[in-house]
């Protein structure tokens, strides 16, 4: 049948199956790149890190199958390039293996500068990874949007306010760029009022008109959270 | 990267499914070319197979200690279950349409009543302990005069509890009587899926007081495909497709003969070996308890210590994902599986630990070896000396410390303003 052709030109030079589900029997593969990544993981962070030690932390977890991932990033404030990440990923094979890539294109040739590390998208990923079963790419590449937070995290660090990216969120407090997700964060973190909050963000410090908003947020997502 | 060739392969996936029995496979050899009538069939090679097949039922009927009669032989347990849930509710729907279940059914189970709330049925899901066991006094509270079948796995596929069936039959019987006194003409059955059990406990129908009782062949050494079906004296089930009424016009279609036969030697063997062999593997579940909780720290066990089936073994390996074990498992050739999310179609933790009140990273952590017929010592030995260097190179790679009685998520910050869906405890996080 013509359909097992197309099939198998799909997925080139793979032909063991890697995991098979209990319940319905479906196959993915991995490639070989993405194998060597996940038995051999590059940037490790092997030791918790000193206070200090790195220059901006990020952690972002997939809502779909609930994998955490962090990074740790070294920044030379002159040329904006990435001189070091490290990583410890919470998921399956395809996470660590997207995690362990990313370190390596990030930090390759001397650092990719911010700019140039935040134009690497999924797709760019997934490229040099040889290629991701369907339906395992929005839960594993998510090492891009950890990326995102730790350099949001790093904007912030070094009053770059205006850089901070906010995209899909609405921003509260427009002088430092704090947006609701912020905030919601912050709750989720254990702060759960107004003086909590402010300890972490500083938002609407020097902006009284937002604290309404601000104040209402917290309630709101303390009552989503913690009922 | 480093191409290391096998040396040992240890498979521990029983529950999964089994190799066939040469035992087995000599049986049903005659019957897929030399004597390979239709049963339906009045001429002799017709009355060879039915011969076949009535033998095989009575062989199945006496295990379960009820009528051949009472046997019905489907193309697998799913679609067995499937009879049992749709089958019995259309035909009752008139007399009243809820239904009862526990909270770490089989996704066959969950699926069907899933897809039956659009037939306007209700379903309740009665909530276990926290080792797996169905609580009794829930159970009761959810039964409703309406309520026309309580379904109760056996034994559970992931952490192999085993419920207390025979006493939520008696419970039911005593419904019934109820009912019989209060002039209600609501029947109630009870079906109960022993797919995992089989080979290990009792299969008496009357004692365990079940109406509607299934096995599957593909965990018993037997082949895969094929399942046999208890169905009680006086439970109507009305088919869920149509053709030449065989199976008390229950499960139409031509007999396959040879599943059938093989089915039916499987759990004739299965029976026979059924208490030596428990007590075999009960020794050697132990053992690999002692030694995963006591040698890899951070290690819980899921499920309940004793009242488990002797090849079940399920622990939580704090910190780590169930898929990157197996892979790094699976590389030196041992075969387990995991209730993570990663290795679900869906991508949801596993259902079975989160009703016990864990967060979804011990339903992440989640692995699961079921031993067999042919598992040794030397075979969990292997996994001991494999296992425990994989844990620390994973819990290297996981940012995650969770506490052993955590029972919260531990970075939910993670997951803000994404929609996530990630539940813990009953409670969603969106």
């Amino acid at each position: 049948m013509d359909e097992t052709i197309i099939s198998k030109k799909e997925i080139p030079q793979q032909t063991e199956v890697d995991v098979v589900n209990q319940f319905t029997g479906e196959r993915w593969y991995y490639s070989d790149i993405v194998k060597d990544h996940f038995f051999n993981p590059r940037n490790l962070l092997l030791k918790d890190p000193a206070e200090g030690e790195f220059d901006a932390y990020g952690m972002v977890g997939s809502p779909a199958c609930g994998d955490v991932m962090t990074v740790w990033l070294k920044i030379d404030s002159e040329s904006t390039r990435i001189k070091d990440l490290r990583w410890r990923t919470f998921g399956c094979g395809s996470a660590i293996a997207a995690t362990s890539i990313f370190s390596v294109m990030v930090t390759e040739d001397g650092g990719r500068t911010i700019d140039e590390a935040l134009g690497i998208k999924p797709q760019h990923i997934m490229e040099r990874l040889g290629g991701l079963p369907n339906r395992k790419i929005h839960c594993s590449v998510l090492v891009d949007k950890a990326f995102h937070k730790a350099i949001n995290d790093y904007f912030r660090k070094t009053g770059q306010f205006d850089k901070i990216m906010v995209a899909g969120s609405k921003v509260i407090d427009p002088k430092l760029n704090i947006t609701d997700k912020d905030i919601e964060e912050a709750v989720l973190e254990g702060a759960v009022d107004l003086d909590g909050v402010q300890k972490k963000l500083k938002v609407g410090i020097g902006s009284p008109e937002i604290i309404t908003e601000v104040e209402q947020l917290i309630r709101f997502y303390k009552e989503k959270y913690y009922g | 990267m480093e191409i290391k060739s096998i040396v040992k392969e240890v498979y521990l996936d029983h529950a999964a499914t089994t190799y066939l029995d040469p035992r087995v496979k000599i049986v049903m050899e005659p019957y897929w070319e030399a004597d390979f009538g239709n049963p339906a069939a009045l001429y002799r090679p017709g009355r060879i197979a039915k011969d076949a097949v009535e033998g095989a039922r009575a062989t199945v009927a006496k295990i379960f200690n009820c009528r051949a009669d009472d046997v019905i032989f489907t193309a697998g347990s799913t679609e067995a279950d499937n009879l049992a849930i749709f089958g019995t509710a259309r035909a009752h729907q008139h007399l009243g349409k809820h239904i009862i279940t526990s909270a770490i059914e089989h996704h066959v189970i969950m699926n069907s009543l899933d897809a039956i709330k659009k037939e306007d049925f209700e379903v309740s899901f009665a909530p276990v302990d926290e080792e797996g066991i169905l609580k009794l006094d829930e159970l009761e509270k959810n039964i409703r005069p309406d309520t026309i079948i309580v379904s109760v796995m056996y034994a559970n596929n992931e952490i192999g509890t085993i419920q207390p069936i025979a006493e939520i039959g008696k419970l039911i019987k005593r419904i019934r009587e109820e009912r019989k006194a209060a002039g209600n003409q609501t029947p109630i059955f009870f079906h109960s899926d022993a797919a995992q059990a089989a080979g290990f406990l009792d299969l008496d129908v009357q004692k365990l007081g079940v109406d509607l009782f299934v096995v599957s062949g593909s965990k018993i050494y037997g082949p895969k495909g094929i399942a046999a079906m208890f169905v009680r004296q006086g439970v109507r089930i009305k088919p869920i497709f149509y053709g030449g009424g065989q199976e008390r016009n229950i499960r139409s279609g031509t007999e396959s003969v040879p599943l059938i036969v093989g089915m039916a030697e499987a759990l004739r063997l299965a029976d026979e070996e059924r208490e030596k062999e428990s007590a075999r593997l009960a020794e050697l579940r132990d053992y690999l308890i002692k030694r995963l909780t006591t040698e890899i720290p951070k290690t819980i066990l899921n499920g309940h210590p004793i009242k488990r089936l002797p090849n079940n073994v399920n622990v939580s390996v704090l910190d780590i994902e169930g898929e990157g074990v197996i892979l790094y498992l699976d590389a030196e050739g041992i075969y387990i599986s995991t209730g993570s999310a990663c290795t679900s179609l869906t991508l949801d933790p596993s259902h079975v630990i989160l009703a016990l009140g864990r967060p979804y990273e011990h339903a992440h952590a989640s692995l699961r070896f079921t031993l067999g017929k042919r598992t040794t010592k030397e075979d969990l030995d292997y996994v001991m000396e494999v296992l425990p260097r994989v844990v620390v190179k994973l819990r290297q790679i996981s940012p995650l410390n969770l506490s052993m009685d955590q029972r919260e998520v531990s970075h939910p910050e993670a997951f803000a303003g994404q929609g996530s869906r990630v539940k813990v405890g009953g409670k969603t996080y969106k």
